[in-house]
């Protein structure tokens, strides 16, 4: 019983200390990427190039998605706001859910599960299929050449995505609220412009996007260069990006929305 | 030229963890000829490769190229001896999001300032070399596995390296790619006036192309000549490995208990 009990402890230990080391590992690995960004940012082309694979092959997915939750968030805010009278309030309702929280978090969820998944995968691959040996042989460092423009070009992409995310979604709000259920179209508009703070509302969702996109750009990368090189490998570090990648990105929303509400 | 070796490993001890990989290798690549190292899977050539290439350091003695201690050397120096050197990974590594021709330009883009159509020419050139001028459009997936290994050849010889080093060339080839490949070794080191080292257990072919041959078996040096002194040789392990013998000094069965043990013993135990 005590053999047993004593094999647990030790192997949660080495669980949770090798957990630690590839924190540790992780850490390093994105002060790497940032050390050698110069490449990345000096032959700009290259995360060009990769601004155009992550970030404008996810319009479609952001785009559609951020209409339809905007037309969801029309018709049960219509549904909530009539019965207090203010349905002319609508078009604040819609703004300020999408630009505060749903714009970046739903987008940054979507974009790990389109974009960061397909880094991981084609960083994995390459480690496998020993490209990333043959650039180190070739004396080109691949933390230079593929890590760091791909790391940001998310970084990149995000802010813009989400910014459309709550663009179409407010416009799917308009469809909903005022083309369909008749609410006044002056009130929508003019109440929303009163309202949403710029500072306050579209800065702070600007800067929760540029933070998920960090996040979700350094796990997508490390994850590709971690994995194991094998076909197994490649798959569950492209699901490891996806779930680190969500859960981090609602940890982070968390925290972010608690420093933004106390005023920091 | 340099009567020195190019590359010379004294001593050389290499483990991972507490397994041994390589034990006390000691072994010369003279200028300008073509060495091949052999030995079955897993003996430790790929290691020794990737020792001169300074992507694994040893747990003791010492890696030169070049009157360069490799593991000794920092970062950039690393990367600058890299440049005189060219690789062939077994199943060419070609980045597979490039086409043929930018394949064999990425090393010239990467590392000098030539117009872009100086790098045209030179690529063309490299890409004729190997036969595949014709192919420079294509993508690695459009290409067979020799013709990739060609082109991955092509792209290893950019920069006119220095020393070139080859794992497992001839790995799954058809006959006639496999022929190909060899005489473009013999070849391109001869016009480049490079030193080749050939990691491969294809016995046949590279025989007819290599100056000299090391065989390795469980990470230790256990034979050494040239290719006539080889066919010749009466060791045990080089012999089986040479005339290709299922059974002799690497037993064709994997070590296991006795019949008697693993049969007979346990039906009993069964009732």
């Amino acid at each position: 019983m005590a053999n047993r009990f004593a094999q647990a402890l030790t192997s949660l230990g080495e669980k949770v200390t090798s957990r630690i080391w590839r924190l540790g590992f992780a850490a390093r690995f994105l002060f790497m990427t940032l050390v050698y960004s110069g490449t990345a940012l000096r032959r700009f082309q290259l995360t060009i190039r990769e601004i155009y694979f992550s970030g404008v092959q996810s319009l479609i997915i952001i785009m559609v998605s951020g209409l339809f939750v905007g037309m969801v968030l029309g018709l049960q805010g219509y549904d909530t706001l009539q019965r207090y009278g203010s349905s002319e309030a609508l078009g604040i309702l819609v703004a300020l859910s999408l630009v505060r929280e749903l714009g970046p978090v739903v987008a940054a969820l979507l974009f790990a599960s389109r974009a960061g998944s397909a880094i991981t995968a084609e960083i994995g691959l390459m480690k496998a299929t020993e490209q990333l040996s043959a650039m180190e042989m070739m004396a080109v460092n691949p933390i230079a050449r593929v890590v760091a423009p791909r790391f940001w070009a998310g970084v990149i992409s995000m802010p813009m995505l989400a910014a459309l995310f709550s663009a179409m979604g407010i416009f799917g709000g308009y469809l909903v609220g005022v083309q369909l259920i008749g609410v006044d179209e002056g009130s929508f508009w003019s109440q929303m412009q009163a309202t949403v703070d710029f500072r306050e509302d579209i800065i702070n969702g600007v800067i929760k996007s540029f933070v998920f996109g960090i996040i979700i750009s350094w796990i997508a990368v490390f994850e590709g260069y971690d994995s194991e090189p094998t076909a197994e490998g490649v798959s569950g570090a492209t699901t490891r990006t996806v779930v680190t990648s969500s859960l981090a990105i609602l940890a982070a929303d968390f925290i972010l929305t608690a420093l933004m509400f106390r005023g920091f | 030229m340099s009567s020195t070796p190019l590359v010379k490993l004294s001593n050389v001890n290499f483990t991972y963890g507490s397994r041994p990989i390589l034990t006390g290798i000691n072994l010369e690549i003279p200028r300008g000829k073509v060495v091949a190292i052999m030995g079955s899977s897993g003996c430790g050539k790929t290691t020794t490769l990737r020792l001169i290439g300074g992507q694994l350091k040893p747990s003791s003695g010492e890696v030169r190229v070049a009157d360069q201690v490799v593991h000794d050397l920092d970062a950039d120096g690393l990367y600058r001896l890299r440049r005189r050197m060219g690789m062939l990974f077994q199943f060419g590594a070609l980045f597979t999001d490039m086409s043929v021709y930018d394949n064999v330009a990425f090393q010239m883009r990467e590392h000098t300032d030539l117009p872009e159509t100086l790098i045209h020419d030179l690529v063309l050139m490299k890409l004729n070399a190997v036969g595949l001028r014709g192919a420079h459009a294509l993508m690695p997936s459009e290409l067979s596995g020799g013709m990739a290994r060609r082109v991955a050849l092509a792209r290893a010889v950019a920069l006119d390296p220095m020393l070139m080093m080859y794992d497992e060339p001839f790995a799954g080839l058809d006959p006639i790619s496999l022929s190909v490949i060899g005489e473009l070794i013999r070849k391109l080191n001869d016009a480049l006036g490079a030193s080749s080292i050939v990691v491969t257990h294809d016995v046949q072919e590279s025989l007819k192309i290599v100056d000299y041959v090391y065989f390795v078996s469980e990470g230790k040096i256990v034979a050494e000549g040239t290719a006539e002194e080889i066919k010749k040789s009466r060791t045990p392990y080089v012999h089986q490995f040479v005339w290709g013998e299922a059974d002799g000094p690497v037993p064709f069965h994997y070590p296991a208990k006795t019949y008697r043990e693993q049969i007979v013993d346990r039906a009993v135990r069964r009732g």
